[in-house]
């Protein structure tokens, strides 16, 4: 595994944090409470789009217990909702990036879009009153899918964006495709639509704002991913306070996947009217409020062509996909099908040029932003597809054709901007046939046949781009924020250690995963360290748990901080030891004179930097506590070959996972349980969007169809396998720990690897064309048309 | 107009006035001040405000308050030992990682004990069919599965 692995390094820990979760004793947003709290509620447009002619509130201010209604007029001075990343469109022009009302004003564009803030002595209180307001909407035609909405005579949802048109971006060299193109001896094309999604955390959003009128300061707990750039982006681009009036703590958080990085209207609300009412407000959304006003993931139509010579060999990569931004552009919705998609179009592959265009949409749904993986599922499912195609096409074998087009030298540089560092591709495809049992696959398939089944393998040879940095290059490529991550090591003067970190953890385990990166440096317990987060007051800055950066970026920043408490450390022990600094080692918790058995703990060490009596006071400060930011030089790319294996049943078009296969390779693993149960999440996230979930908006009245969690299909325990998961290690070339992240993994790989599948087995009753999600309607009525033609 | 509800939670006999509407779920976490009942949905889909009834599994955001009138109820903070120690469930999903957020956690852990409870020495098929009432987001279910198999045979032992 690398020079790293010692101590607690590799071993799977139990985590510290279970006792409080599995005992509730959990301290998620919802169950905090404040002394003289009041509860607030949304009103929320019950249109898709429409223009607000009148708000009346007087029935509603004048229902029981009811503290105030405040509407989008009533907030003078407020700054709408940012976006956190400019694209600039290839005419040069910058995307359109029209108001962001927190609360609607003059038009709503989508249904759970916000009208009203209702505050009352009770949530109940609150809700019977907003449905007091009279709202006169004039109802206007809507649009709720992006290609239709680039049509002619669609639906106009901004005055700021003609055509409804955010952007159109490209990258990579047309010309150089198109004559790569002309020279191929073979073309797959395909027609792909990725699904849209709703994230549904098991938490819903929540948040409690409370001002203190002596103080002149804000307190908002929140369910949050990035309590930091939360406070950022309220403070200094919405409400124009200060950032040291305002704290942001995301306690517990339950589940994120990207869609509690952003910041949203309700906490941003609730913390401006916390200081009219002068009294604390709490929210906490229904499942419903979730579906119709969490952002979104996903939403692509593509169009794809492969060029390949006579041997397989991949010439060119040309994509068109056409992204929806929903109604309104939420934090980083910009940057996820652009530079996180559309750079990760090489996959593992040596394609010497790619091109891919990518117009983004306003469409009259919920906004759509990062969700698990964030663009590079979409373009994971754009290459595996097409290469499955074309394997099929010109009669190769799927590992085959991926072999006879892997990268194998790294530094690789792709033609689409990233620089991959390290990487083993074949390992991990070699490894997971051999978990998948793909030579006894032939004899499976017969043995199904002979039942009436349709069986089928799809493989997924994924790549990822983790740890999203340096933030130079982002701030160039239209970042409106760092990208960088900070630490704090505070060593207590018993030798005791607490930690503090900018990442959050919202499922993670990094109470424990730090605490081990922590204790193995520092040769001391896990149980001696402790980790703090989520907490603008208590942790010095941070950019949040987002991407699959925390250990790659967050725990390097702490390994930073780290060297700098051993380094004075020793400038400690060289006094005590009477020694030279350069001749003290620090090992396995002691500070040696090198080549000597004269040596202090570091307890003993932490202890007289505290009580400094025998201490070179005039060339060193007391205390042991340092800090640390870290801006990655680029990003990691964890990779890895999912395989799998589905049968389906033709009479009824249920697809059965028969067995799923996962070998990855995340770099340096701290915790392989952890690392373990992040792949198993993230495995099912995907296989959920591949065979069950479905975000279905009413093409007629752009009314959320799947509103609910009866309407949308979850993955529940019976839907999905045990899975087989391995690792094989390529350590990060440019991190300490040589972590490159394996939070999204699974939801990258998964998709395509069912998919593939799904079409494998189908080829047999000759589906050629089939999308997202196999479910058994969908998969039934594929058949029923390939019989039928 | 409010009612006065009265049960046995946890052990201990609680009572309040409450309004009618008042759902079993916000009678535990706001009355009682029991948070570790959560509650994650509005169709009594997700579990995770799944608590023992009378000795029976039920999501407490799908009941009133009221229907509780005089029952025997166990939320997960009645589950560990008086001094601490986690029951054997509890301890199977921490030592077999069945939690990542937590936030499904204890809803997860009281069907868990009632699923033991109806199927003892239940195989995989089985609990991944009696844990449909309960939606967790992050584990993939890989390891609760596992979980519910080690707690059920600790708690046989």
């Amino acid at each position: 595994m690398g020079a790293i692995e010692t101590g607690f390094i590799g071993q799977s820990v139990k985590r510290k944090e279970d006792m409080r979760y599995l005992t509730g004793a959990g301290q998620y947003t919802d169950d905090v409470s404040m002394a003289n709290q009041t509860h607030a509620y949304f009103l929320r447009s019950p249109h898709a789009h429409a223009t607000i002619r009148r708000i009346d509130t007087a029935k509603g201010k004048a229902a029981p217990g009811v503290v105030a209604i405040y509407t989008g007029a009533d907030l003078e001075g407020v700054n709408g909702l940012p976006c956190g990343w400019l694209i600039t469109s290839t005419d040069g022009t910058p995307m359109k990036e029209p108001p962001h009302h927190v609360l609607a004003k003059g038009k709503v564009r989508y249904v759970g879009d916000h009208v009203a803030l209702v505050v009352a002595e009770t949530r109940e209180q609150a809700k019977d009153a907003a449905e007091l307001i009279d709202v006169d909407y004039d109802v206007l035609p809507s649009v709720v899918n992006a290609v239709e909405a680039l049509k002619p005579g669609a639906p106009q949802i901004h005055d700021e964006a003609p055509g409804n048109k955010c952007y159109t971006w490209a990258i990579g060299d047309k010309a150089a495709v198109d004559a790569a193109f002309a020279k191929a001896a073979h073309v797959t094309k395909l027609d792909l639509v990725n699904n849209r999604l709703v994230p549904n955390a098991i938490e819903p959003r929540a948040a409690v704002a409370a001002y203190s009128r002596s103080e002149d300061a804000y307190t908002l707990y929140v369910t949050s991913q990035n309590p930091h750039v939360e406070r950022l982006l309220m403070t200094a681009f919405v409400l124009g306070l200060p950032e040291h009036k305002v704290r942001v703590i995301a306690p517990d958080v339950g589940g994120g996947f990207g869609s509690k990085i952003y910041l949203y209207s309700e906490e941003t609300a609730m913390v401006w009217a916390s200081k009219r009412v002068n009294r604390p407000i709490k929210w906490a959304a229904e499942r419903s409020e979730s579906f119709v006003s969490d952002a979104h993931g996903r939403d692509h139509v593509t169009h794809a062509e492969l060029a390949l010579d006579k041997d397989g060999k991949f010439l060119a990569l040309r994509v068109h996909t056409t992204a929806a931004m929903g109604a309104y552009l939420s934090t980083f919705a910009s940057c996820i099908p652009t530079i996180l998609y559309a750079t990760l179009l090489a996959g593992q592959y040596t394609t010497p040029v790619i091109y891919c265009e990518v117009d983004a949409v306003f469409t009259n749904t919920a906004p759509v932003d990062a969700y698990r993986g964030a663009g590079r599922p979409e373009a994971t499912y754009v290459v595996e597809r097409i290469v499955h195609q074309a394997a099929v096409e010109m009669g190769i074998p799927q590992d085959e054709l991926r072999r006879r087009n892997f990268i194998r030298t790294f530094p690789y540089q792709t033609p689409v901007a990233l620089l991959y560092d390290t990487g083993g591709y074949d390992a991990t495809l070699d490894e997971a046939m051999k978990m998948a049992d793909v030579k006894g696959f032939a004899a499976r398939k017969a043995e199904s046949a002979a039942r009436g089944k349709l069986r089928g393998l799809g493989y997924a040879a994924y790549i990822e781009a983790c740890g999203i940095a340096p933030s130079n290059i982002a701030g160039a490529l239209g970042a409106r924020a760092g990208l960088f991550e900070a630490g704090e090591v505070r060593v207590h003067p018993t030798g005791s250690v607490t930690v503090f970190t900018g990442s959050h953890s919202h499922g993670q385990g990094h109470e424990t995963t730090f605490a081990q990166v922590v204790a193995t440096r520092l040769g001391i317990p896990v149980e001696n360290v402790d980790v703090v987060h989520g907490d603008t007051g208590r942790v010095l800055f941070g950019m949040g748990t987002y991407g699959s950066r925390s250990l790659a970026v967050g725990g390097t920043a702490i390994v930073k901080a780290l060297d700098k408490i051993v380094a004075k450390g020793k400038k400690i022990a060289a006094h005590l030891l009477e020694a030279a600094e350069a001749d003290i080692e620090f090992k396995d918790g002691k500070f040696a004179v090198a080549g000597t058995d004269r040596s202090k703990t570091f307890g003993e060490i932490a202890l007289t930097a505290y009580v400094p009596h025998n201490y070179p006071l005039d060339k060193l400060e007391p205390g042991l506590n340092e800090m640390a930011f870290y801006d990655p030089t680029n990003f990691t790319f964890p990779a890895g070959t999912h395989i799998c294996e589905v049968e389906i049943d033709p009479e009824t078009g249920v697809v059965s996972i028969a067995s799923f296969a996962a070998c990855d390779d995340f770099g340096n693993i701290i915790n392989p349980m952890i690392v373990e149960g992040q792949v198993h999440g993230g495995l099912t996230q995907g296989i959920g969007q591949a065979l069950l979930e479905n975000c279905v908006y009413d093409a007629e009245s752009g009314q959320l169809l799947t509103g609910s969690l009866m309407d949308y299909a979850m993955p529940r325990a019976d839907d999905v396998p045990s899975y087989k998961v391995a690792t094989k290690v390529t350590p990060c070339t440019h991190n300490p720990l040589g972590a490159k992240g394996c939070g999204e993994a699974g939801a990258i790989g998964a998709p395509a690897a069912l998919m593939n599948a799904v079409m494998d087995a189908m080829a047999a009753a000759g589906v050629k064309h089939f999308d997202m999600p196999a479910s058994p309607h969908r998969v039934w009525q594929a058949l029923q048309s390939a019989k039928a033609a | 107009m409010s009612v006065v509800v009265s049960m046995t939670v946890n052990g201990k006999v609680a009572q309040a006035d409450v309004d009618p509407r008042t759902l079993l779920v916000d009678f535990l976490r706001t009355n009682l001040g029991l948070t570790g009942t959560h509650v994650g949905c509005d169709t009594a889909q997700c579990g995770a405000c799944t608590v023992h009834l009378n000795g029976r599994a039920v999501k407490a955001c799908n009941l009133l308050a009221v229907q509780a009138q005089g029952a025997t109820v166990l939320t997960i903070e009645g589950v560990a030992a008086a001094d601490g120690t986690m029951h054997p469930m509890q301890q199977a999903f921490k030592d077999c990682h069945g939690l990542q957020c937590g936030f499904c956690t204890p809803g997860m852990v009281m069907s868990a004990l009632d699923l033991v409870a109806r199927h003892p020495g239940a195989d995989e098929k089985t609990i991944r069919e009696q844990l449909e009432g309960n939606i967790c987001r992050c584990t993939g279910y890989h390891n609760i599965v596992k979980a519910v198999a080690q707690g059920a045979a600790a708690m046989a032992r």
